[in-house]
C-alpha cells in the first residue's frame, strides 16, 4: 500500500491542464478519421470560389469582351484601363478571384466554428458527458477542449481552402512574407475562438442537434451576405452598411485581404475590433457553459 | 475510519419533485452495498450526487473521507463510476477508450498501457480491443465500461445497474468480476439493481429505496429476519370473504391482497395452515391453492414497498431501456 502511494506521485499528472489535450485530441481524432465529414465541410466554400469566383471574373468582363460604344471611338486599351480602375476603386484589386478566395477563408472558419457545439450535444445525449463529469478533469478543461478542437479544425479547414484557392489561381501581393500569413491566421484564430465559444454555449443548452443545426443554418448565410465576403462595404446599400460594420466576418476579411492581397485597410482598428469581439464572446460563452455543466 | 460512504440527509429535488428525500446511510469499507429499488426510485440520482455529477439540494455525503460538496475534485480522484447508460465513445475502439480514460485521470502512458492490458484481459475483451465500440454487444459494452472505470484503481466503485438487460450468463459473469474486485483489491462497491436475487446473492448489505426514501437497511439475512415468521399464500373462491374470516384469527400478523393472491403473514406457517384451512372449509370457502414459504427477498421487498417486484415486467422494461440506449447511441 505504501509503495503504491509513493509511486502514485510519479505516474499521475495533476496539473490544472491535465486532460485538456486528451479531450481535444479525442475530438480531432474522430474528425480526421472521417474524411467524408472533412470533405463535405470544405465543399461549400470551394464551390463558391471555383464557380462564383471564376464565373464572376470581373476583369474578364472588361478585357475579354469587344466592348465598343456606338458614336464613340474609344481604343480597347483605354476601356481595359477604365475597367481595371473601376475594379481597383471598388475592390482594391483587379483580381476578383483572389478577393473572393480570401473572403472564403473567413467563411469556412465561421462555418466550422459554428459546429463546435455539435459534439457536446452528442456527448450529453449519449452519456459521455456524465462519465467525463465523474473524472478528475476540471469542468473548464472539458469546455475549453471543445473550443480548442473547434479552433484547430477551423484553421486546418481554412488552410485546405487556401491551398485549393492557390491551385485555382489565387495570387498574393508581391512582397508577401511570413508575418502576413501569421497576421491572417491570427484574425482567423480570433474569430474562431469567439464563435466556437458562443456556439458551444448554445449547444450546451440546446437539447437536440436539430435545434443546434437550425440555429447554424439561420445565421450562416445571413452572416456571409451581410459581410464584405463578396463585395466591399462601400458598394453596399446604406441600410446594409451598419450591419456589415458590426459583422466580425467583415473585419477578418479585411485583415486577410490586407495581409495576403495588400488591399488597403486600417489593420489596427480591424484587429482591435476582432480582439474585443473574440474576448467578449469567449468569456461569455465559456463562463456560461462552465456554469451550466457545473450545476 | 471504516466508513467509505456516509450520506447525511442527502436530498435532491427537481423543481417541486423530490427524487431523493433526506436519506441517511453508511457504507463500510470493503463491502458490497446494494441499492435496491424499482424504476424511478431515485437510485441513479443518488449515485449522481455521490459521484459529484449532481449537486444535492440539501444535505451532503462523505465519500472516501471527502465532502462531495466541499471537495468534489478529491472525491472524483478516488472513485470509479459505471453509469447506467453506456458512456464509451462509440467512434473509438475499446483500447482507445481505455487510454482516453487514463488521460482523464492523468495517468502516464506507460502505466496506463500496462493497466489497460490487464483490465481488458480481466473482462475478456482483449480480442475485441481494436474494434470500434459500435460493433460491441450489450454485454461487451458493459464489460468495457467496468474496465474503463477501473483504470485509476479507485477505492470505491459505483455501478448503476451493471446487469440491466443482460442475459443470465453475462449477469453472473459481471458479478464474478465485481466479487473479484472486492476480494483482490478490497474495493468498496456501491451497486444499484432492481434484481432481487442479485442483491440477495451478492450484496453484503442492502438498502431498499422507493419514492426517494430508504425503507430498510441491513444484510440480506437481517432483512429476511426482520420480516419475521412465514408467509402463507392463498388462492380461494372468495378472497374478500376469506379476508374477513381470517382477520381476527390468532397467530396471524398481517393479511393483504397482492396480485390476486392473499398474502398472510404468520408466526409459524406449519401450525397456522391447518387452522386456516379448517376455518375456511367450515365457512364454505373453497381453497384453490395454498403454499407456505419462508421469507425471501421478494417477501422483504413486498413488506417494505407494499408491492411485488415482477421480474418479467422488469425484464421487458429493461430490454426496452437497453434497446433505447442502443438505438440512441447508434443514432
Ligand atoms: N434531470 C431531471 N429532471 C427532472 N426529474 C428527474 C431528473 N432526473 C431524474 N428525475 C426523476 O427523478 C426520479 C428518480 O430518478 P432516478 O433516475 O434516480 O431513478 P432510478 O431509481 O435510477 O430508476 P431506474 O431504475 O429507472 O434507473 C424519477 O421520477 C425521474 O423522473
Ligand atoms: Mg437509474
Amino acid at each position: 500500500m505504501v509503495t503504491e502511494i509513493k509511486k502514485k506521485e510519479e505516474y499521475i499528472d495533476r496539473s490544472p491542464l491535465h486532460g485538456l489535450w486528451t479531450l481535444t485530441n479525442r475530438e480531432l481524432k474522430k474528425w480526421y478519421k472521417s474524411a467524408v465529414i472533412l470533405l463535405l465541410s470544405i465543399i461549400q466554400p470551394i464551390f463558391w470560389i471555383a464557380l462564383f469566383g471564376k464565373a464572376m471574373n470581373l476583369q474578364a468582363l472588361f478585357s475579354g469582351t469587344t466592348l465598343s460604344i456606338p458614336g464613340l471611338n474609344i481604343p480597347k486599351n483605354i476601356i481595359d484601363k477604365i475597367g481595371q480602375e473601376i475594379l481597383k476603386q471598388t475592390f482594391g484589386t483587379t483580381d476578383y478571384f483572389s478577393y473572393l478566395a480570401a473572403g472564403m477563408l473567413s467563411f469556412i472558419t465561421l462555418f466550422t466554428s459554428m459546429q463546435s457545439g455539435m459534439s457536446m450535444v452528442w456527448d450529453r445525449r449519449l452519456g459521455v458527458l456524465d462519465r467525463l463529469l465523474t473524472t478528475p478533469v476540471s469542468r473548464s478543461n472539458i469546455i475549453i477542449s471543445k473550443v480548442l478542437s473547434s479552433v484547430i479544425r477551423s484553421l486546418v479547414q481554412a488552410t485546405i481552402v487556401l491551398i485549393v484557392a492557390v491551385l485555382l489561381g489565387m495570387s498574393f501581393y508581391p512582397g508577401i512574407n511570413i508575418f502576413d500569413f501569421l497576421g491572417a491566421y491570427a484574425a482567423l484564430f480570433l474569430m474562431s475562438f469567439g464563435l466556437s465559444s458562443l456556439f458551444l454555449m448554445v449547444a450546451i443548452r440546446a437539447s437536440s442537434w436539430q435545434s443546434q443545426m437550425a440555429v447554424m443554418n439561420l445565421l450562416n448565410l445571413p452572416l456571409l451576405f451581410t459581410s464584405n465576403a463578396f463585395y466591399p462595404v462601400n458598394s453596399m446599400p446604406s441600410w446594409l452598411k451598419p450591419i456589415a460594420e458590426i459583422n466580425p466576418l467583415t473585419y477578418s476579411n479585411a485583415i486577410i485581404r490586407g495581409m495576403l492581397l495588400g488591399i488597403q485597410t486600417n489593420l489596427t482598428i480591424d484587429f482591435i475590433y476582432l480582439t474585443v469581439f473574440a474576448t467578449f464572446l469567449s468569456i461569455v460563452g465559456i463562463i456560461l457553459s462552465w456554469k451550466y455543466i457545473s450545476s | 475510519m471504516s466508513e467509505a460512504i456516509k450520506a447525511i440527509n442527502l436530498t435532491k429535488a427537481f423543481g417541486k419533485f423530490v427524487a431523493v428525500d433526506h436519506i441517511n446511510f453508511e457504507v463500510k469499507e470493503g463491502e458490497i452495498f446494494g441499492f435496491l429499488g424499482p424504476n424511478g426510485a431515485g437510485k441513479s440520482t443518488t449515485i449522481k450526487m455521490l459521484t459529484t455529477v449532481l449537486k444535492p439540494t440539501e444535505g451532503t455525503a462523505i465519500v472516501n473521507g471527502y465532502d462531495i460538496i466541499k471537495e468534489p475534485a478529491k472525491v472524483r480522484n478516488s472513485i470509479g463510476v459505471v453509469p447506467q447508460e453506456f458512456t464509451a465513445d462509440e467512434d473509438l475502439t475499446g483500447w482507445e477508450n481505455m487510454m482516453l480514460m487514463a488521460g482523464l485521470y492523468g495517468i502516464k502512458k506507460d502505466v496506463a498501457k500496462e493497466r489497460a492490458k490487464e483490465l481488458l484481459d480481466m473482462v475478456e475483451l482483449t480480442q475485441a480491443m481494436n474494434r470500434k465500440v459500435q460493433t460491441y454487444s450489450g454485454g461487451m459494452r458493459r464489460r468495457l465500461e467496468i474496465a474503463m472505470s477501473l483504470i485509476s484503481r479507485p477505492k470505491i466503485l459505483f455501478l448503476d445497474e451493471p446487469t440491466i438487460g443482460l442475459d443470465a450468463q453475462t449477469r453472473s459473469a459481471i458479478w464474478n468480476y465485481i466479487m473479484k474486485l472486492k476480494k483482490e483489491y478490497g474495493m468498496t462497491i456501491f451497486v444499484t439493481t432492481h434484481y432481487l436475487e442479485e442483491a440477495d446473492l451478492y450484496a453484503d448489505r442492502i438498502a431498499i429505496i422507493d419514492h426517494g426514501k430508504i425503507l430498510a437497511i441491513g444484510s440480506p439475512k437481517e432483512l429476511k429476519e426482520s420480516v419475521g415468521g412465514d408467509v402463507i399464500t392463498l388462492n380461494t373462491s372468495n378472497d374478500d370473504e376469506t379476508m374477513k374470516l381470517l382477520q381476527n384469527l390468532d397467530g396471524i400478523i398481517d393479511i393483504r391482497k397482492v396480485d390476486n393472491m392473499l398474502r398472510i403473514k404468520v408466526k409459524d406457517g406449519e401450525e397456522m395452515a391447518p387452522k386456516i384451512l379448517e376455518k375456511l372449509i367450515k365457512s364454505g370457502v373453497k381453497v384453490l391453492k395454498m403454499s407456505i414459504t419462508e421469507p425471501t427477498m421478494d417477501e422483504v421487498y413486498m413488506e417494505y414497498t407494499g408491492r411485488k417486484m415482477r421480474d418479467e415486467e422488469a425484464d421487458s422494461k429493461e430490454v426496452f431501456a437497453l434497446r433505447r440506449t442502443l438505438r440512441r447511441t447508434r443514432g
